[in-house]
């Protein structure tokens, strides 16, 4: 690689960012995909990977007695703190990472060199495995009303959807081809979710083109088809998931929202939710709190109020929550869109899906749901997630919002879903960390273009393969539940720490309810087949078995969940360096979780030396302030 | 006095009751002695409704026409509406409800009236006996003793009769001890650190006044626990400025000079009123029905309700560290030495003990730690999130230990033998409750009451096995370890289970529950199933074999 210079750097600390222990000591290695650290001062050899992709920005903090400070923050909330001992060295890795993280060219990014040693059959297979068809099929389509239509395989209707869109069978070739002149970049409304129930319908589209009058006659036949596809209501929705006044002010450009005088039976309702470059300062503002050393409650409270996060993520919910309601109350067919359709209206029309259908809820469900609202549909991933070196302007989160609202639904409904909460992480790893072809490109044509299914592997038949970690243990079934209803009321929305502060894991619990219960699962099939094998060696065994206690693990013997468990940062104040060794006791307990954790090892806390805090103590004691932690 | 005189109509037909996540139900309204029933005139005549008037925090009555509504805010936070046709009636109604919820006099409680109708397999009262406790100790080390100096409540009035002190020191010693310590609270013995022989102990503030008054016997007693060349800690649960303010009022903290081997820690507790306001706006937060999510996160932080629990938390830990990371021992007070001196010596326990987390060892804590170390149950919990009353001793120090506790299960989920049910039970007892347990202000009014001959003991009641079952974690796998939990405002969440509890449907999380109890138990069975087959198959081999041999 052309932008490595120094692939190796020696004497490298890493500091721990959330405790006051002593530093790591070790080696920085730089190769074409990953920046690995190797703690050579542990007694297990610890290492951790930031891949590049991962990497949203590097900072070279101002020289210290110790070195060189470097400071790496990553997509998915790691941050990793570095100190250099030469300022060269330092200034040649931060060289590197700038170029290495944020690449010009599209072939540059790591999807197009990876390689897992997989045939080219079953390469081209993985491609296969999501089939949107398949999908439409289960909704019943094509039927009376609906049908997929190629008008678009050319992309000479909107060179940002897929060529295959669903419409309704009333709506004529001239009709299509109308509507997206009037429509933002060509985005017509297509069908997006068939609730089979009742016939009403989930469309979704770009803003028109009505500026202070205009209007389309095709655009409005358009929306008069898609509401008789659905007999039995005599109205539909069309919701603008804008704040009203950023609609309004896009009628001086030309564009804006439907005029209810113009389309007939509409009701029209704007929903409110900010635009990207609002979202993306919610979330600078949520990762400068959740970053903050020692905060106190009520920083950090103020802070994640101050962020807005959770009321945006409160405004997507309750959005889907309308559109959900709609659809299954009312009976209602509802149109969405937003400006260019793209970002709003694939967070709201997803998860108006995951709330009425079963399905979604499933692995194979949620891997459609993301092909097809979030993939298929043009949500431009590559600027979003800032794949290469671009505008920051067009960097936002809004699908970590998607998956932060599947998330919140998972803490509500925790028997609804068929896979976990690590599913999510893994996903939102990998839109980041373009390792696979799928979230490449913004859209369908570019990802022809790119010829990500001939060069690269799809992501979902990797997720599958590790399907045993990302299950739910509490998961009932298809059939359990149909619809949610979730309370959405602001107490209902929590703060997500394992996705913000995923990586400090002194902050989580530290015993594991999930892990335990995975192990349950498995413990569960071997216990069954040791039966049924017993069973078959004693055919003559009839009668009730003597169901005998089973006897509870002794008081003292190790748990077999593994626990992270040292004290904390209890002082609050001072950094007090490390004088006490590790404490025996507790070692053994910590080492096996971390060496599971390639990504992070960087938590291992030892207790502090209380004598340093006394130091302040007694300073506190000069100047009568009271102490706080 | 009569209840009766106080009941002007004990009976009222087509009421209807209104609480969270029923349907309204119309039905008869009977009022007795200590309850207020509503029974529908469904075909099995179901009580609907049985509500102790001593639950009730505060009621508020309305009017529209004749028909009377009464809204009852109940101390275990839940909030009913009752409709009663009638303008005189619900006059009465209200006017018997408030009067039967306020009674003045202990004796008058539910406490005193109620006949159980189980079978009482052991005695509650009987359960947790500070002997037995020093039979424990006395197992492991013979530095303590048992000294009854307190026997008849001379010494001090809110400990108990019998109390651990350090073997060398005298009852002579301690009745000097006793008049220089606030409310005659002398260092007792909290916990004993079988790992390294570290104690924690209790007491209250030393009197040492403006001028700096000191005691040689106070002084002896606490260094009568440290090792030859070792330290201890105080931890003050006030700051060090509140601290300093005390010395006015004769009490005051222990100086440097007199006790150079103990090094002092300021960690602000909150006490009293501003603990019962921070739960009020908590409260007051959780019912707001309103959907905006700034509005929600601004009141929960104003309400600093978390802030207590970081500050609680924090110290537990601080006092836990300094016995098991540092090898010392601590002593830990406050200014009376009732309320967050015990939140700190009971938490720590709890991370540093084991036993602590298994049920019969948490009951022992609440027994030892709260009820005989004088914690003023019957004052702090006269009212809760919904009083109007202002009474300065009313606090909710004992919830916001549950609260605590809560947090170090949420982090800790296979540590507790408990579950959450186990603290919310706890939660509602020491509100309202038809045993004696929580009644009386500590063991010298519990005895003047007679509580032991004349009322029930809730452990009596809890430890029986099949109500036992209903408190019991089914992830619970016993460990040895001190467990540490992470005190970081991103690790600590608001307690749904008590604060939301009426305020939104837990169906969903009782399935997921329910599937998880199920998923265990199963596994359980399996495994006896397969050892019983394993056994079966040996046995039959064996006997094959002798069958073999003859």
């Amino acid at each position: 690689m052309e932008h490595i210079t120094t692939p190796k750097v020696e004497n490298v600390k890493l500091l721990d960012r959330y405790t006051n222990r002593k530093a790591a000591n070790g080696t920085l290695y730089l190769t074409a995909t990953h920046l690995i650290y190797v703690d050579a001062s542990a007694e297990v050899r610890k290492e951790t990977w930031i891949l590049h992709h991962h990497i949203a920005t590097v900072e070279k903090l101002p020289l210290t007695t110790a070195g060189c400070p470097l400071l790496i923050h990553c997509k998915n909330f790691h941050v990793a703190h570095f100190v250099i001992g030469q300022e060269r060295d330092c200034h040649e890795v931060y060289t590197s990472l700038l170029k290495l993280s944020q690449p010009v060219k599209p072939e540059d990014l790591y999807a197009f060199s990876y390689n897992p040693k997989m045939s080219k059959d079953n390469r081209e297979i993985g491609w296969k495995l999501i089939d949107l068809k398949v999908d439409y099929q289960r909704m019943g389509i094509p039927n009376d009303y609906w049908e997929i239509t190629d008008a678009n395989k050319d992309y000479e209707v909107c060179n940002t959807y897929p060529p295959e869109i669903v419409v309704p069978r009333a709506a004529n070739k001239a009709t299509v081809i109308g509507s997206s002149r009037f429509r933002s970049r060509g985005r017509i409304p297509v069908l997006s979710y068939l609730y089979k129930e009742n016939n009403a319908a989930i469309c979704r589209c770009s803003q028109p083109l009505s500026g202070f009058s205009a209007r389309c006659l095709e655009d409005e036949q358009m929306l008069q088809a898609i509401r008789e596809a659905n007999p039995g209501s005599p109205f539909m929705y069309v919701v603008d998931t804008r704040p009203k006044l950023n609609a309004i002010a896009n009628r001086a450009a030309g564009k804006g929202y439907e005029n209810e005088d113009n389309y007939d039976n509409i009701r029209f309702k704007f929903i409110g939710i900010e635009n990207i470059h609002v979202m993306r300062n919610s979330l600078q503002k949520l990762r400068e709190v959740c970053e903050t050393k020692s905060p106190s409650m009520s920083d950090f409270l103020t802070g994640l109020e101050n962020s807005g996060w959770l009321r945006h993520i409160k405004a997507v919910m309750d959005a889907g929550v309308f559109l959900a309601k709609a659809v299954k109350d009312e009976k209602a067919s509802v149109l969405v869109h937003c400006s260019d359709g793209w970002d709003r209206t694939a967070q709201v029309c997803s998860l108006a899906s995951l709330l009425l259908d079963p399905f979604y809820r499933t692995f194979k469900g949620f891997m459609v749901l993301i092909e097809k609202e979030w993939i298929a549909m043009g949500h431009k991933f590559s600027h979003r997630c800032g794949h290469l070196d671009g505008d920051p302007k067009e960097v936002s989160p809004v699908f970590t919002q998607f998956i932060e609202c599947v998330w919140q639904l998972m803490q509500q409904f925790p028997c609804t879903f068929e896979f976990n909460e690590r599913f999510l992480l893994e996903i939102h790893d990998h839109v980041y960390s373009c390792q696979f072809g799928n979230f490449l490109g913004t859209c369908h044509k570019e990802r022809e273009d790119l010829k990500i299914f001939e060069k690269t592997h799809s992501l979902w038949p990797f997720l599958l393969q590790k399907k045993q970690e990302f299950r739910n243990p509490l998961y009932r079934g298809f059939t359990a539940y149909k619809e949610l209803q979730p309370n959405t009321l602001p107490f209902s929305f929590q703060f997500w720490c394992g996705m913000y502060n995923r990586f400090d894991k002194g902050m989580h619990p530290k015993q594991c309810v999930l892990d335990h219960l995975l192990s349950c699962m498995s413990q569960k099939m071997k216990l069954e087949d040791n039966a049924s094998e017993l069973e078959n060696k004693l055919p003559f065994l009839d009668g009730p078995l003597p169901t005998e206690a089973c006897s509870f693990p002794k008081m003292g013997s190790a748990s077999k969940t593994p626990m992270l468990n040292t004290p904390q940062d209890y002082e609050g104040e001072p950094p007090p360096v490390l004088t006490n060794g590790t404490a025996v006791g507790d070692v053994e307990v910590m080492s096996d979780v971390d060496q599971k954790n390639k990504e992070n090892l960087s938590k291992h806390q030892d207790p502090h030396d209380l004598k340093d805090a006394f130091g302040v103590l007694d300073s506190e004691a000069k100047d009568g302030k009271p102490q706080h932690p | 006095m009569e209840f009766a005189e106080l009941i002007k109509t004990p009976r009222v037909d087509n009421v209807v009751l209104h609480r969270p996540f029923y349907p309204a139900v119309e039905g008869t309204l009977c009022l007795t002695g200590h309850h207020l029933i509503l029974s529908s005139r469904r075909q099995d005549d179901a009580e609907e409704l049985w509500l102790l008037h001593s639950n009730i925090d505060s009621i508020e009555k309305r009017f529209v026409g004749s028909l009377g509504t009464i809204i009852i805010k109940c101390k275990d936070l839940r909030i009913i509406q009752l409709d009663i046709p009638g303008m005189e009636e619900c006059l009465n109604i209200a006017s018997s409800i408030e009067a039967l919820s306020t009674l003045d006099s202990v004796t008058l409680m539910y406490p005193f009236f109620y006949r159980p109708m189980f079978e009482v397999v052991e005695d509650g009262w009987r359960s947790f006996l500070p002997e037995q406790e020093f039979e424990l100790l006395s197992s492991v080390t013979d530095e303590w003793r048992l000294s009854c100096i307190n026997k008849e409540f001379s010494v001090c009035p809110s400990y108990p009769p019998v109390v651990i002190v350090p073997k060398s020191i005298d009852d002579e010693a301690l009745r000097k001890v006793a008049m220089f310590r606030h409310g005659s609270r002398f260092p007792v013995l909290s916990y004993y650190h079988k790992k390294n022989g570290m104690v924690m102990m209790r007491s209250s503030q030393p009197l040492t006044g403006t001028n700096g008054r000191r005691c040689k016997e106070d002084e002896k007693l606490i260094n009568a626990t440290l090792r030859a060349g070792k330290r201890g800690y105080i931890i003050d649960t006030r700051s060090l400025n509140v601290a300093q303010q005390a010395r006015a009022k004769g009490g005051g903290f222990e100086q440097e000079a007199h006790y150079p081997q103990w090094r002092r820690i300021h960690k602000s507790i909150e006490r009293f009123n501003i603990l019962q306001e921070s739960l009020i706006k908590l409260v007051e937060a959780c019912n707001d029905q309103s959907h905006n999510m700034d509005r929600w996160l601004s009141k929960l932080e104003a309400s600093n309700w978390l802030t207590h629990i970081k500050e609680i938390l924090t110290a537990a830990c601080l006092a836990a560290q300094c016995i098991d990371r540092e090898g010392a021992s601590v002593l830990v007070h406050g200014t009376e030495g009732t309320d967050s001196t015990l939140q700190v010596t009971s938490l720590a326990q709890i991370i540093l003990d084991p036993r602590c987390r298994t049920i019969r060892g948490f009951e022992s804590l609440v027994v030892r730690e709260w009820l005989q170390a004088g914690h003023p149950f019957q004052q702090r919990c006269a009212q809760s999130a919904y009083s109007n009353s202002k009474q300065k001793w009313e606090a909710p120090v004992f919830l916001l230990f549950l609260d605590c506790v809560w947090q170090i299960l949420r982090q800790f989920p296979c540590s507790f033998e408990f579950s959450e049910h186990f603290l919310i039970m706890l939660f509602e007892h020491t509100y309202a409750s038809q045993f004696g347990t929580f009644l009386g202000n500590n063991e010298n009014e519990r005895s003047k009451l007679k509580l032991q001959q004349k009322t029930m003991s809730l452990w009596s009641w809890v430890n029986r096995p099949q109500e036992l079952s209903k408190y019991k974690n089914p992830l619970f796998e016993a460990n040895s370890l001190v467990i540490w939990p992470s005190v970081a405002p991103q690790s600590l969440q608001l307690w749904e289970g008590v604060f939301l509890r009426w305020n939104r449907s837990s169906k969903f999380l009782d399935e997921a529950y329910e599937e998880m109890v199920t998923l265990i138990e199963y596994n359980k069975q399996l495994k006896a199933k397969v050892n019983a087959l394993r056994r079966k198959l040996a046995e039959l081999e064996t006997d094959d074999r002798m069958q073999e041999n003859l």
